[in-house]
């Protein structure tokens, strides 16, 4: 049968050339997003030279080594979870937005928070001048927290919050706040992002030298296991690594061998694989590649199926599953013909889609020109919603899988990714890896690289390189964040130091400052301490104290 | 043309705490593979810091990259504080996600050119060859 088809495609090349003659290809080459060469065509043969193996390669739905997906039934079960991240201005701005996505269908809450209180900084802090509740909702204190998520049960939503940094502290606020709505331990659920490394590989929002901001990481997933069985103690994130210019393959091989550092500063705690490897998740960027990123998604859920069982020896298959967020192309968007951008979302939606992922955000048109308004964000779930509900792909589990292409695909950025992963770890670990530049200057490469291939129209951004067309000054209305925001911030933070008690909160960042020098797990003073009012940025303040800060130079 | 551009100091600088340093970095690649002497800040940086270093490198153009919506705050300082310190003729130059009503502000503070996505590198580097002051 083999031998057939092998014989019937070297007829068809020679009638190929024939074709090629009357059509010359458009180009020289063909090739993804994150120019990988794509073959015209592929053919059981392909996948045979490979050595593909069905059973092993492939398997069955929510099964090992689940390149089909992590559910048996995938989204006849359940739907991915539609989870649009919002956060702007103060926390009761964010509230309204908030029970707006709620009341419109939403089924998951995902915070921005802005830049000051990314780097774990206070509103009134000159180190945040301009940019109190521009990128994000700024929180300085657990005041903050408890407006934010006021009147929204938190027992009965899921919240994802996009904090690294400071993460320790922020998660301290959300669980007080749970405990203050007297929500038992196992139903706080949701997500924190908490990947430090990747800040240091492409986000760049950090604060602590590398060894001090793993060592907190691992005192949340520490602290996560034993108390609050359903919370995910961390989202390995990939979204940052590509959204700086990281091609597909990079983006999944840094995104795993981040994990695997986690993985090995739990284990080298004590910690047990199969305690803690259930709650890890995973955030991948969705880009306009459409099969491209389909098969990094399988890919990454196969690869770390392997690693957690081969070299780490996981008994649960919980361990294994690698269970993904994601969210669309934030750079695929273009101010130009900003309409444009909603036909870009849903295609790259529905690849994450087809690429199994368990949640999902879709970015709004208006995303590269301000952070969006009501109705883009609207626009974007309802994309979502058609795609769920209208378009018939939700009731199939991988109906691509077995695709000649898509199989050969997947088996190509597999094996680039663990090429990569292989390097990373004869560098002796992500951390390490970090320290002598590799990720960073890969991707200063590739996104170089790619500007490269914009310029010389190898690659075409429709409206921005190609088709592009007289624009009135402004197509669409933005949302604009004005700076009384941060005077209102300001003033909450002055009053709220005023009327807390000022030994209880002395004590309780006393309590933050020993701890940290004694080495030990951290969750527990800084909850103390935020439930006394310390703020944000006096915890911080107290850990880099003990810590230190971290600089990187400016190299390009 | 290399060799005249090589006497051109160009400072790329991210002020605020924004991270996003993808645009900054491929700028200051594309300005450097043009001939300019290309000096990054690197991130975080405060009005001070970049002051400093433009008076400290004597640059002739000043690229400030900002994404996080924080330009309105961070760009006039800026520009006044090289000002004063008799850098009258420096060319200013804004990168970013900046949204069309404050190009008036940013212009009339002393910013010559604001780039937005979607910008080529050819532009970018045409402008600063045909713009930036000779000493």
């Amino acid at each position: 049968m083999m031998e057939e088809v092998k014989k019937a495609r070297r007829d068809w090349e020679k009638r190929l050339e024939e074709t090629k003659k009357k059509f010359p290809e458009r180009n020289a080459r063909f090739t993804t997003w994150s120019d990988l060469d794509v073959p015209l065509l592929c053919t059981p043969d392909d996948l045979e030279k490979e050595g593909f193996d069905y059973l092993r390669d492939l398997g069955l739905p929510g099964e090992y080594p689940y390149t089909r997906g992590v559910q048996r039934n995938l989204y006849r079960g359940k739907l991915w979870t539609m989870r649009q991240f919002a956060g702007f201005s103060s926390a009761s701005e964010t509230n309204k937005r908030f029970k707006l996505l709620l009341a419109n269908g939403q089924t998951g809450l995902s915070t921005a928070f802005d830049m000051p209180t990314l780097m774990g900084y206070d509103a009134d802090s000159p180190r945040g001048k301009g940019e109190v509740g521009k990128c994000g909702v700024s929180v300085s204190s657990l005041e903050d927290m408890e407006d934010l998520f006021a009147g929204i049960p938190l027992g009965e939503v899921t919240t994802s919050m996009t904090i690294n940094g400071p993460a320790i502290v922020v998660l301290a606020m959300y669980l007080a706040v749970a405990e203050k709505q007297g929500v038992p331990k196992h139903q706080v659920k949701g997500t924190l992002q908490n990947d430090i490394l990747k800040e240091y590989i492409a986000q760049k929002e950090w604060l602590f030298p590398i060894p001090a901001a793993v060592k907190l990481v691992t005192d949340t997933i520490e602290y996560g296991t034993k108390n609050y069985p359903n919370w995910n103690t961390v989202s390995i994130s990939g979204y940052h690594i590509r959204e700086a210019g990281a091609t597909a393959v990079q983006e999944l091989a840094f995104t795993l061998a981040d994990g695997l550092a986690y993985v090995d500063d739990c284990l080298k705690r004590g910690m047990k694989i199969d305690d803690f490897a259930p709650r890890l998740s995973f955030f991948f960027d969705v880009h306009n590649d459409f099969f491209e990123e389909i098969a990094k998604f399988r890919a990454a859920r196969r690869i770390w199926a392997r690693l957690m069982r081969e070299r780490y020896q996981a008994k649960d298959p919980k361990s294994w599953m690698l269970r993904t967020h994601a969210q669309t192309a934030g750079v695929s968007l273009t101010a130009q013909q900003p309409y444009n951008n909603i036909v870009r979302v849903a295609v790259q939606a529905l690849a994450g889609i087809l690429g199994g992922t368990n949640s999902l955000h879709t970015n709004s048109m208006d995303e590269t020109l301000a952070l969006p308004t009501d109705e883009s964000v609207m626009i974007a779930l309802r994309t979502q919603q058609i795609i769920a509900e209208e378009s018939g792909v939700a009731n199939v589990v991988d109906p691509l899988g077995g695709s000649y292409f898509v199989e050969h695909l997947t088996n190509r950025v597999e094996r680039e990714a663990l090429d990569y992963i292989r390097k990373i770890d004869e560098m002796g670990g992500m951390v390490k890896a970090i320290e002598n530049g590799f990720p960073q200057a890969e991707i200063a490469n590739s996104a170089y690289h790619f500007q490269r291939l914009l310029e010389t129209k190898d690659k075409v951004m429709v409206g921005v390189n190609r088709y592009q067309a007289e624009e009135k000054k402004r197509a669409i209305d933005t949302l604009y964040i004005d700076r009384s925001v941060e005077k209102r911030q300001v003033e909450k933070l002055i009053a709220l130091r005023k009327k807390r008690n000022d030994a209880e909160f002395q004590a309780s960042i006393r309590r933050v400052k020993e701890a940290a020098q004694a080495g030990q797990n951290l969750c527990e003073p800084i909850i103390g301490a935020v439930k006394s009012y310390a703020t944000l940025q006096e915890v911080c303040d107290t850990l880099r104290g003990v810590y230190g800060i971290y600089t990187e130079s400016g190299s390009f | 043309m290399s060799a005249e551009n090589s006497k051109i100091r160009v400072l790329i600088a991210k002020p605020g705490l924004d991270g996003h340093d993808r645009g900054a970095k491929v700028i200051a690649r594309a300005l450097r593979d043009a001939g300019f002497e290309v000096v990054y800040t690197g991130l975080h940086q405060t009005p001070e810091m970049v002051i400093h270093a433009a008076i400290e490198e004597d640059v002739h153009v000043v690229g400030l990259s900002i994404l996080s919506g924080a330009h309105n705050a961070l760009v006039p300082e800026i520009v006044e504080g090289i000002k004063k310190a008799g850098m009258d003729d420096v060319l200013f130059l804004v990168g970013g996600i900046i949204p069309d009503e404050d190009f008036d502000l940013l212009k009339k503070a002393g910013v010559q050119c604001v780039f937005t996505p979607g910008t080529s590198l050819t532009e970018v580097v045409d402008y600063v060859r045909q713009n930036a002051p000779r000493r």
